[in-house]
């Protein structure tokens, strides 16, 4: 065992004493992390950063999202900016014209996504790689065209303003009073879990199965059309989600929120971290998201800059700044491993 | 009867500036498989190219000409710092389509920062008057616009399919690998792709620019799309089909546009697109790939 863990030291270097080390102390580390960003509204920060680290929350969730689909299954989706249009005109639409309750609209407003997402899912059947991305391309600019001219139900280009921030026991939240950044740090704790558990379960395997070689996966038995749909329909939910959040705290929606660019930029942010990787999400969220608001000076050009990045990043390091694959040797559950050591593949004791 | 045949003249003029872009995004995928993102972008540049030419007054053909080859150019640099990089790594494919959007991002916005973001009036040179016959309008600009067009896809269906150049095209389409063996230069006929390309792009931008007599930096976005939504339907690495793809998108838009009415015309390419995937993925002219395990 003292050889395994020298030997990828050798070669690894840095990056895996980091990881070993976070690997670790990861049952201190995590729940520090939550105790410091749970205290973020707290320590005197005015509206303007807050409201940022909300959005990066946001966009945490979007790029988890995409994670699921474009990471681990291998199927690059361009139109989440649909399911997240999706979620957050259902849950506008709910919270206005049908009265329902906030805290309703939002699990309402994924669940319609995520059927979407399984419309979406289905051209799947038929399609791989590039001709999948144009249909899910498609599908974000027919989304948005029908949000655009659905005038009685939408109101098209004007959009919806007005829509009303929740109360919570009482209080109603606003970006003030840290409301809204507690909602979406719960939000993102609960999409990271889930996604956690996704990844780690039978269907996350089944998942980076199709992603490695879609044809092996068949032939081992995994039915990749039933698991591919169900990668659309999980980031479509998570997706829809976000949108639900999203439209109650800025108040006021109409389509050009949900535009070709958000989704490329939730491409970006899971690129830059580093595809089927979900430290990735929350580094390439939040540098994505900070990026423009620090380097306001540059006018025009940051978006220049944006592009060079990308470019340079997809040149040098195509597997994002965070992307590398664990080298911390595998935990096997309890039951796994006194299955494996009966079996004798690993010694006792271990 | 009169709005009919005027729409689906309307929609051959500008089904034709449509197979125009179409053939800068068959070309590449034809032999790279990629979905060429910055192409829409190129062709805005082709559009502010012409724009700034024919500023300079030495009259719209050498304007047009000009910003053709300097299109081309553009076309050629991409591929030679980006692009050409990733295949000699063997990169996978995703990371040449992010590629081709953050190029597209650096043109779009360099375009910003040069020219601002606001439309600018292009001027209309190709207007010399209107026929009328029997309530059907043909302008000039439509005129202009079919004769360049059709002329240059000719041409391009020419050198692919009639010269020595156009056949290592297709060879290299076929089979890299093969190609190469055969004493062909790879990467020389990839660039060449990518300046045709280019070219043909800043034509269709320079004319649909002349067309609605406006150029901004974002236009490219949604006719590239539309383009890229010709040249599937048609079969995407066809030029024959990128040539009738983009006349049946210009003219089922423009049908669409008066049928019901011309909020849902720019949606209509993609539900063409997406049904044509759905059901014919290899588009009407293109081939069926097999995967060979």
């Amino acid at each position: 065992m003292e050889k395994n863990t020298e030997e990828p030291l050798k070669t690894a270097g840095g990056l895996y004493r980091v990881e070993l080390f976070f690997s670790k102390r990861r049952m201190i580390l995590i729940p520090a992390a939550f105790i410091l960003f749970l205290a973020v509204p707290l320590m005197g920060f005015n509206q303007y950063i807050l409201r940022i680290f909300t959005v990066i929350g946001i966009y945490i969730i979007l790029s988890l999202a995409l994670n699921l689909v474009a990471g681990y299954t291998g199927q690059l989706s361009m139109g989440n900016a649909a399911f997240y249009a999706i979620g957050a005109y259902t849950a506008t639409l709910l919270l206005l014209r049908g009265g329902v309750n906030y805290w309703l609209t939002i699990p309402l407003a994924a669940v319609l996504a995520g059927f979407c997402g399984l419309l979406l899912g289905l051209p799947t059947f038929r399609l791989r790689g590039s001709y999948l991305t144009i249909v899910t391309l498609g599908f974000g600019e027919i989304v948005r065209m029908i949000l655009m001219n659905w005038d009685s139900v939408t109101n098209g280009t004007l959009g919806i303003r007005n829509i009303p921030a929740p109360d919570f026991f009482g209080i109603t939240l606003s970006l003030r009073n840290g409301g809204f950044y507690y909602l979406v740090l719960f939000l993102v704790v609960l999409v990271s879990a889930a996604s956690w558990f996704i990844v780690n379960s039978k269907i996350g395997r089944a998942f980076v199965s199709i992603r490695e070689d879609e044809i092996a996966a068949q032939m081992m038995g995994i039915r990749t059309t039933k698991y591919k749909a169900l990668a659309f329909v999980l980031s479509a939910f998570f997706s829809g989600l976000a949108g639900a959040f999203y439209a109650p705290m800025v108040g006021y929606i109409d389509s050009n929120s949900f535009t070709f660019e958000v989704s490329s930029q939730i491409i970006s942010m899971a690129i830059l971290g580093g595809l089927g990787t979900m430290r990735g999400m929350f580094f390439g969220a939040a540098v994505l998201i900070v990026f423009p608001e620090v380097s306001r000076f540059l006018m025009d050009y940051r978006f220049v800059i944006y592009g060079v990045i990308l470019v340079l990043m997809m040149r040098f390091r195509p597997q994002g700044l965070l992307g590398w694959q664990p080298r911390v040797p595998v935990r096997f559950s309890k039951t796994v491993r006194s299955d494996l050591m009966r079996e004798g593949i690993l010694p006792e004791g271990e | 009867m009169a709005d009919f045949v005027q729409q689906i003249l309307n929609g051959f003029a500008l089904g034709l500036a449509y197979a125009l872009v179409a053939v800068g995004y068959s070309l590449v995928f034809g032999i790279l498989r990629l979905i060429n993102f910055s192409h829409g972008s190129v062709y805005a540049f082709g559009a502010h190219a012409a724009f700034f030419m024919v500023g300079l007054h030495f009259g719209p053909v050498p304007a047009i000409i000009a910003a053709m080859l300097i299109t081309g150019v553009l076309g050629v640099v991409i591929d030679r710092t980006a692009l050409a990089p990733l295949r000699k790594k063997k990169s996978v494919s995703i990371a040449a389509l992010v590629t081709t959007l953050g190029i597209s991002s650096i043109i779009q916005n360099m375009l910003v920062v040069i020219f601002g973001s606001q439309r600018k009036p292009f001027p209309d040179f190709f207007n010399f008057g209107t026929l009328e016959l029997g309530g059907v309008r043909l302008g000039s600009r439509q005129l202009v616009m079919v004769t360049v067009s059709l002329a240059l896809l000719l041409l391009l269906l020419m050198v692919v399919n009639k010269t020595k150049v156009g056949l290592a095209m297709r060879a290299t389409a076929q089979n890299q690998k093969a190609a190469a063996l055969m004493g062909i230069n790879v990467n020389n006929i990839i660039t060449l792709t990518f300046l045709m390309g280019g070219a043909s792009a800043a034509i269709a931008g320079g004319m649909v620019g002349g067309y609605y007599q406006i150029v901004y930096p974002s236009m490219g976005f949604m006719i590239g799309l539309k383009a890229f939504a010709a040249s599937v339907l048609g079969g995407i690495g066809s030029l024959p089909g990128a040539l009738v793809g983009g006349l049946l998108v210009g003219v089922i838009e423009s049908l669409a546009a008066l049928f019901f009415g011309s909020n849902y015309r720019d949606a209509t390419a993609f539900i063409i697109l997406i049904a044509v995937l759905i059901f014919r993925p290899a588009g009407l002219f293109g081939k069926k790939e097999v995967v060979k395990v």
